[in-house]
């Protein structure tokens, strides 16, 4: 295969991943569906469609970094991954936003509303008579019983540390790399993805916490509901984050990546960033304010 | 070219077609895929339009006639669910795959695979939404809109649904970044932004909105799911959640969504006046700068979809006059078309029949939606059948007359013939004569307060409705004919490669029919030269 110049175009060669991605999905899908209908045995069709998946994923990415090891990703490639992960990333703050937007909603409007405020006197007196608005909340039902609310100090605030530490050291691995520095790169980028496993970690132990002791669960009505849904799927993120974070780390031990070329790396790190700004309005939407 | 082609094989590793079902399973040809967006959507659209006879059958005369009344409301479901995501969307995707790359003079799209991705995931995600009409409980009833706690009664269709609206956004935002990094990207290199044709222009602004909001449509269904399976609140008042909140969060989506049906539509529309009047867009920029702002708006107005749920006043006021601005920029639009046409010279072959009926007939669903956003009059129209004649104006004589002005406009570029200009005109004038039929009458009946997704009604409605469904049994067949046209598609005249004497653009430069490759190197210098 000739090297390529920018004056030629790159198509990449047609592909099965994405069909087998496609059967994947329908697996998933069928079998979340009708797990959640009550067929219990579903859910081996779920986790088949997870396999699936998860085969997908490694398969393709492999092939993309096998073709991109041996050159055949040009400027104009590079560039086309960095724009389609930039927009990726704007999907993926939209999907958050209409979390935050459920939470701002139910401070700000529904639960005032239902204490009477506004022109809902009447809603307060004939329905939810008694009910005073005060954040935060299990609703006029008390929906999901007494509850204590997680503190903002304490491991949310190991948490953020954690965090905020681990977007530094993956922008001092990122001008490591920069420089040609690979131990120091190597070190970094170990300690960004241990970090956020640390994170996962007591996020898991703050959910055991809430479940066991402060009764506060995803069922504990609208704060509950908010609490879970928000650092929940911020964690998966985390999660995710750090995966690739790890993927990235294995491909540095194998010699990948060159100071000018490493697109790869500098998505997840953008991925780390934004994983990283969620959590701070998490941590002052939902732990503090 | 020449010298482009014969190296092709140096610097693609992707050398022709593959044989048999891959080279449409593992595709990464932006043509191949743009065609299986397009015959998918087909498909859809006449699944879809099935549905629409089984409403408008048993809503020819009062009482009730061939349906029970929930099956009904799963048909007025499954039709808006279908024609939205199904045969809408995806067309219009289908046909920036085809076009953007040929106008911008790209080679492909800049995502191929995942461009292949895209598309393979709606059979999927529709499979999962038809399979729903087998289930216990029946396919979702609750309208599209999805809203709680009515929708949290469907059966075990319930889940398969939400999934499925999953799978039609995971599809729409690949599809929307690739169509973003492709216009960005892949541009010849003497083509500026706003030397882009207004087509990429739209789709453009398109993708962007499909971005922002096709995952807060995700967080909502996600919402839905939970409160169904998981014991959360966000809905649930007892616990300090709102129904409304839904509403509130679906129509952040859903307003742009009629843009993002809409301004892909504005772009065919752009691109084919000017070529069948000879002249040049009247004012290309403005188009611009009016999509950009109709884009913007979309984002600070969907609560005219809730005017009688309960809103502050404040709130009304607010989301009135934001609505009634998009006047404006939509006024600057239609005007440019007529400028457009002002002294052109123009002529009528079929796709230019159906971009003047889009002008025409969008007008009408403009000014029905302008009605609809004055607050105080909403409160009488609300859920009449005056929003379905509103919304089917802008939605049938506005983006399928689109589509099937654009379909006509490149098939020539598609297949390398001219499709059958009889067919195609009788297509559009049964189409025309019949979606008047069908939709005017719906006007009186909404304004004497008919409700819609009701499967009977008061006697005095009977009349109307009964020209509305034969109207609507006029359409259905009519398409039959476009069906007919797409049969014997390569049996008229060979085209050209600039096909229509008055057209201009990059995708008028290469055969008729376009190769598989096109713009194996970057075009240069030839935009000027194919500008006015
Ligand atoms: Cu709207």
């Amino acid at each position: 295969m000739t090297t390529h110049t920018d004056e030629h175009y790159y198509v990449p060669h047609g592909s099965h991943w994405p069909v087998v991605g496609s059967v994947g999905l329908l697996f998933l899908m069928v079998g979340i569906s009708s797990w959640l209908n009550g067929a219990d045995a579903a859910f081996y069709v779920f986790l088949l469609g997870l396999a699936i998946m998860v085969f997908m994923i490694t398969g393709w990415f492999a092939e993309v970094i096998g073709e991109s090891q041996r050159g055949l990703y040009n400027e104009q490639v590079d560039k086309s991954f960095r724009q389609g992960m930039f927009w990726f990333i704007f999907s993926e703050v939209m999907f958050f936003a209409a979390f935050f937007g459920a939470l701002f909603y139910a401070r700000n409007m529904s639960i005032p509303w239902l204490g009477g405020e506004s022109n809902n006197f009447f809603t307060n007196l004939l329905l939810w008579e008694g009910f005073e608005s005060t954040w935060p909340t299990n609703g006029p039902g008390n929906i999901g019983g007494e509850y204590q609310v997680m503190p903002p100090i304490g491991l949310p605030l190991i948490n953020t540390a954690l965090l905020l530490t681990s977007s530094v050291t993956v922008t001092i691995a990122h001008h490591a790399l920069i420089a040609d520095k690979r131990a120091q790169l190597k070190i970094f980028l170990a300690s960004t993805f241990i970090l956020g496993f640390i994170f996962v970690g007591l996020q898991a132990y703050e959910y055991i916490h809430a479940y066991q002791d402060l009764n506060l669960k995803l069922t504990s009505g609208i704060y509950g509901s908010t609490f879970f849904m928000l650092t929940g799927f911020h964690g998966m993120h985390v999660t995710i984050g750090a995966i690739m974070l790890m993927t990235i780390f294995f491909r540095v031990m194998k010699g990948h990546f060159t100071p000018e070329k490493h697109f790869a790396f500098e998505a997840v790190a953008w991925y780390w960033h934004f994983v990283d700004v969620v959590w701070i309005g998490l941590y002052v939407f939902v732990y503090w304010l | 070219m020449a010298t482009a082609a014969a190296d092709i094989t140096d610097h693609h590793d992707d050398h022709g077609p593959a044989k048999g079902i891959g080279r449409w399973l593992f595709s990464t040809n932006h043509k191949d895929i743009g065609t299986m967006y397009l015959l998918f959507s087909l498909v859809m659209f006449f699944v879809g339009g099935a549905m629409a006879m089984v409403i408008r059958s048993e809503l020819a005369v009062p009482g009730l006639q061939f349906v029970d009344p929930g099956f009904f409301n799963s048909m007025t479901t499954m039709h808006a669910l279908i024609m939205v995501f199904g045969a809408v969307m995806p067309a219009f995707v289908g046909l920036a795959n085809w076009m953007i790359p040929l106008m911008i003079g790209a080679p492909d799209m800049a995502l191929p695979r995942m461009n292949n991705w895209s598309f393979w995931i709606l059979p999927v995600a529709f499979g999962i939404l038809l399979s729903t009409l087998f289930m216990p409980g029946g396919a979702p009833a609750s309208g599209w809109t999805m809203y709680p706690p009515l929708v949290l009664q469907t059966g075990d269709a319930f889940p398969f649904l939400i999934f499925s609206v999953h799978l039609m956004g995971i599809s729409s935002i690949m599809g929307s970044i690739n169509v973003i990094v492709t216009i960005i990207n892949m541009r010849a290199p003497d083509m500026s932004l706003l030397k882009m044709p207004i087509f990429v222009w739209t789709w453009l602004i398109t993708a962007y909105l499909l971005i922002a909001v096709m995952p807060v449509l995700a967080g909502a269904v996600t919402m839905l799911l939970t409160d169904q399976f998981f014991g959360t609140s966000f809905f649930l008042a007892a616990g300090g959640g709102d129904p409304v909140m839904f509403q509130h969060i679906f129509w952040f989506f859903g307003h742009p969504e009629v843009y993002i049906m809409i301004l892909p539509a504005f772009g065919v529309v752009s691109e084919i006046i000017p070529t069948f009047s000879r002249k040049k867009l009247f004012g290309h920029d403005s188009m611009v700068y009016a999509a950009s702002s109709i884009a913007f708006l979309s984002f600070i107005v969907w609560a005219h979809h809730m005017f009688t749920v309960g809103m502050p006043l404040t709130g009304q006021l607010f989301f009135m006059f934001a609505t009634m601005l998009i006047a404006v920029p939509t006024g600057v639009k239609v005007f440019n078309w007529v400028a457009t046409m002002w002294r052109g010279s123009m002529t009528f072959e079929t796709p230019m029949l159906f971009a003047l009926a889009f002008v025409f007939l969008f007008t009408i669903g403009g000014f029905s939606g302008l009605m609809l956003a004055i607050q105080p009059a909403d409160v009488q129209y609300h859920d009449t059948y005056f929003v379905v004649a509103h919304f089917h104006y802008v939605l049938v004589p506005g983006s399928i007359f689109a589509l099937m002005a654009g379909a006509y406009y490149w098939l020539p570029k598609w297949t390398g013939y001219y499709y059958n200009e009889t067919l195609g005109k009788l297509h559009f004038w049964m189409s025309t004569i019949f979606v008047n039929v069908t939709f005017f009458p719906m006007h009186f009946l909404g304004l004497a307060g008919m409700p819609r997704r009701i499967p009977d009604y008061s006697t005095q409605f009977a009349d109307f409705n009964f020209i509305a469904s034969i109207g609507a049994m006029g359409f259905g067949l009519s398409q039959l004919i476009f069906l007919l046209v797409l049969l014997t598609a390569k049996k008229g005249a060979k085209a050209d490669d600039r096909v229509w004497e008055g057209a201009h653009g990059l995708e008028w430069t290469v055969p008729s029919p376009a190769p598989w490759h096109t713009f194996t190197t970057p075009p240069k210098n030839r935009i000027a030269e194919e500008s006015f």
